[in-house]
């Protein structure tokens, strides 16, 4: 978080030199907090004051990478406290938890899930992008052996190693050392021994304590003892405490610069009923945790909160859009129908995952709409017969198709009369309201 | 470095809302702070979660929505009285049947259903209209009338109506739902409205327009964000009236709560996929504000308060 100018001043010299081409200290504070001017100007400025500014310029939040290689995730990074201010940038990344005690079929299980968790949504890719291993034995052997099997299995995929103990994370890392994964977790009791293992593999550490004010004063410890990328758990697992403590963390990280708490959150948020885990998840994605441990990956949960997490992370300034232009889904030819919609990208998709459903090759014009849903475009008065005319008549679709008819979604019906007053020679047809209609629909003209 | 928790300072509060009387009714409102945060305000009033009921046999609403009901659902009255089995907080009654493409039902019949369900059950009841603005004029003027002295909250009230609406609640001592179009403006321009033609602002309760997940949730969600803030932080009076979602209602018309598990494998069965849909689409809503839901689902309601017991 950004200091005040006066702030600034109280770590200046004082002197009033004007070495630095301004007329007061004062004056170059002012500057400096409205960030048009660079500390290096004034020649007599201390160390204490370099550091300082230096600090208030690092991001609030550190930004840090699980893992190496395509399926690295970044986490962290955030600038607000509401998606509406600016935007959420790095969304939350979504852990399965596998258990040391669940080697063998268990595990491969869950490192399946996870591998054939992708699913593509609004033209997105999402998925689970990583697998955390769990210690419940007490025994280095057993723990490493999951690790094994886990990074054999899911090459690639991030890992994040938990026990409390190092010697079981010592056995665990020597399988995947050179992969960035992260350290589950530092504590009061070892916190030494845990940050000499994060700084030998550069992995990332979490520290965990309970309540902020330890978690604060542990991962300042953690952090003088050399690993920067820290990332943090304050103990909350009841929502409550989520949505309370990730808050304070937050705030006190972006508003007030506070940098023992300038780190990523990590939740654990598994339940025994698979629909509380996955409501207690969505807290986690809404309430600024980043990494998001689940004890089990349903295809269904993992929809819903997927879904959730690309609405929270969209960007509240400019609507997903596609861009303008005549689509051909399938194998379309001259005789295809030909259909409208706008370039929202829900609008978009979710049509043409329907047109192709449907297994009728056709053309499907898209229209700019400044990325706005077929009603709301409609309303905003950007959806018009003339506009929807004109476009037709410059977009050349004409040299591809051999007919003249275009097909308008159902809930825009009533614009078919003035269509065909502006589009002479075309047939206006309306189609059904919703898109999952559309098979029905084309498949009975086909 | 000791922390020092960083508090945010509130001017505002959101007004208190009651809706029924005795010893079931259900106060809504009355946050002092940003949702949930209780290390800077109080929360006196829990969000209550109301289960939906239709005026005429749902044919429409998905098989596992159906089947979840059980068998009541071609009677409003038995349905009601399931929901308040179910452990709703309170049965909201959508006079869908009145929509001129529906049944075209008329303004005394509906006003027949919701006095029996009134009289059926002691829970809060809401009553909302098919949301054909004219029809609703007249349709909401007759529910209000027979339910006189039920302190129902009855609506909605929408820019093309809200003036009948709003007299037909202020004349038979009902609560009033006033929805706007997900804009921040829209909502408080609708409740200003509502003040200047004398209606009491802390008397409505606002419905910024719901969506679900997926289909827009995220406007929903900062609309309402923004909602909160204004009332709470700038102290607006005219944002600080309690919040509804509809949420069923969005939730239960978009593929995931209807697809079979043979036309989608890949998202999970549909059973369990249709649930969580209403179940994290509340989430949603109440992360951001919301101090009343309207669903449908009575297992996405049970867990739904399950997830309020746990924020609480
Ligand atoms: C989110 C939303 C917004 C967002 C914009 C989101 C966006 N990027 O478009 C915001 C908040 C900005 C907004 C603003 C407005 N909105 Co608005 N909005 C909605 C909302 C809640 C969801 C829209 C949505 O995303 N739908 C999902 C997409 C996928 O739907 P779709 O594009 O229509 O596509 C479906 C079908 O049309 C069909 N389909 C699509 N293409 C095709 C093609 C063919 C050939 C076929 C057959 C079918 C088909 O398939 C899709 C799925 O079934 C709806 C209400 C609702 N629940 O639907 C209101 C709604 C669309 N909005 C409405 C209005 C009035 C407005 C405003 C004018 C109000 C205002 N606040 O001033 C403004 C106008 C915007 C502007 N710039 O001036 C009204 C329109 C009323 C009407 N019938 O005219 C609606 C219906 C709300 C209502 N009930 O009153 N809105
Ligand atoms: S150069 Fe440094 S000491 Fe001199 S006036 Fe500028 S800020 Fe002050």
């Amino acid at each position: 978080m950004a200091l005040s100018g006066v702030e600034i001043f109280k770590h200046l010299p004082k002197t009033n030199c004007k070495k630095c081409g301004h007329p007061t200290c004062l004056a170059f504070a002012m500057k400096l907090a409205a960030k048009q001017a660079s500390l290096d100007a004034c020649p007599d400025a201390s160390e204490d004051a370099k550091k300082l500014l230096g600090a208030a310029a690092a991001p609030p939040i550190r930004a840090i990478t699980l893992g190496t290689g395509d399926k690295a995730v970044k986490v962290g990074d955030e600038i607000c406290l509401f998606r509406h201010e600016k935007k959420f940038f790095n969304p939350s990344v979504f852990a399965v938890a596998i258990k040391d005690t669940e080697a063998g079929d268990a595990a491969a299980k869950k490192i399946e899930a996870v591998k054939t968790s992708e699913i593509d949504r609004v033209g997105q890719k999402l998925r689970v992008e990583a697998i955390a291993v769990i210690e419940t034995a007490g025994d280095p052997a057993k723990f490493a052996g999951v690790v094994k099997q886990v990074v054999d299995g899911a090459p690639g995929v991030p890992i994040i190693l938990v026990s409390k103990n190092p010697a079981v994370i010592e056995a665990g890392i020597s399988h995947c050392a050179d992969k960035k994964p992260l350290i589950y977790a530092a504590t009061a009791e070892n916190a030494e021994a845990m940050a000499k293992i994060a700084k030998e593999k550069k992995a990332s550490l979490v520290v965990a304590a309970d309540g902020l004010d330890a978690l604060a004063e542990l991962s300042e410890k953690v952090k003088g003892l050399g690993v920067e990328d820290l990332v943090l758990d304050s103990g909350a697992r009841k929502a409550k405490d989520m949505i309370e403590q990730y808050t304070i963390i937050r705030r006190a990280a972006i508003k007030k610069g506070f940098k023992p708490l300038g780190y990523p959150i990590i939740s654990f948020v598994g339940r025994d009923d698979a629909l509380s885990e996955a409501a207690a998840a969505a807290v986690g994605v809404m309430k600024y945790a980043s990494i998001i441990i689940l004890n089990n990956v349903e295809k269904w949960k993992m929809l819903a909160l997927l879904s959730l997490r690309q609405n929270i992370y969209t960007d509240p300034q400019v609507p997903m859009q596609v861009a303008q232009n005549v689509y051909k889904v399938g194998d379309a030819k001259e005789s295809s129908p030909l259909m409208i919609t706008t370039n929202f990208s829900l609008s978009y998709f979710i049509v043409r995952g329907e047109v192709e459903n449907s297994k009728v090759p056709s053309w499907l014009a898209v229209m700019d709409n400044e990325g706005l849903s077929v009603l709301t475009a409609w309303a905003a008065g950007k959806f018009t017969a003339s506009k929807i005319a004109q476009f037709i008549t410059e977009s050349g679709v004409e040299k591809n198709i051999s007919h003249k008819e275009l097909i308008i979604p159902g809930y825009v019906a009533i614009l078919s009369g003035s269509l065909e007053e502006k589009l002479p020679g075309w047939k206006i047809t309306v189609g059904p309201r919703e898109a999952n209609g559309l098979p029905t629909f084309l498949k009975a003209r086909a | 470095m000791a922390l020092t928790i960083p508090k945010e300072t509130y001017s505002g509060k959101i007004y208190n809302v009651q809706l029924g009387s005795g010893a079931k009714a259900v106060t809504i409102g009355g946050a002092s702070a940003l949702p949930f945060l209780s290390f800077e305000g109080t929360f006196p009033n829990r969000p209550a979660v109301a289960l939906e009921v239709a005026d005429i046999a749902p044919d429409d609403w998905p098989e596992t929505l159906k089947k979840a009901i059980g068998g009541v659902s071609a009677n409003p009255v038995q349905w009601a009285k399931f929901c308040q089995e179910q452990g709703a907080d309170i049965v909201a009654l959508r006079l869908i049947g009145t929509h001129p493409d529906q049944q075209n039902k008329s303004p005394e019949e509906a006003a027949k259903v919701a006095a029996d369900v009134a009289a059926a059950i002691d829970i809060p009841l809401v009553i909302l209209g098919s949301g054909h603005a004219e029809k609703d004029t007249q349709v909401l003027q007759a529910v209000a009338t027979a339910t006189r002295g039920k302190n129902c909250a009855i609506g909605k009230a929408v820019e093309e109506n809200y003036k009948t609406v709003a007299a037909a609640a202020m004349a038979n001592d009902h609560k009033l739902i006033a929805m706007s179009q997900l804009d921040v403006n829209l909502a408080k321009q609708l409740n200003i409205l509502l003040s200047q033609m004398g209606f009491d602002k802390e008397r409505i309760i606002m419905d910024p327009m719901s969506s679900a997940l997926g289909y827009g949730l995220e406007y929903t969600y900062s609309v309402m964000e923004r909602i909160r803030q204004a009332a709470l932080l700038q102290n607006d009076p005219m944002m600080q009236t309690p919040i509804v979602c509809d949420i069923g209602a969005n939730v239960w018309k978009v593929k995931e709560t209807m697809a079979p598990d043979a036309e989608a494998p890949e998202w999970g069965g549909l059973e369990d996929r249709a649930r969580a849909w209403e179940v994290i689409t509340a989430s949603g809503m109440l992360a951001a504000g919301a101090d009343l839901l309207i669903m449908r689902h009575p297992g996405a309601m049970a867990k739904t308060k399950e997830l309020i017991s746990e924020l609480m």
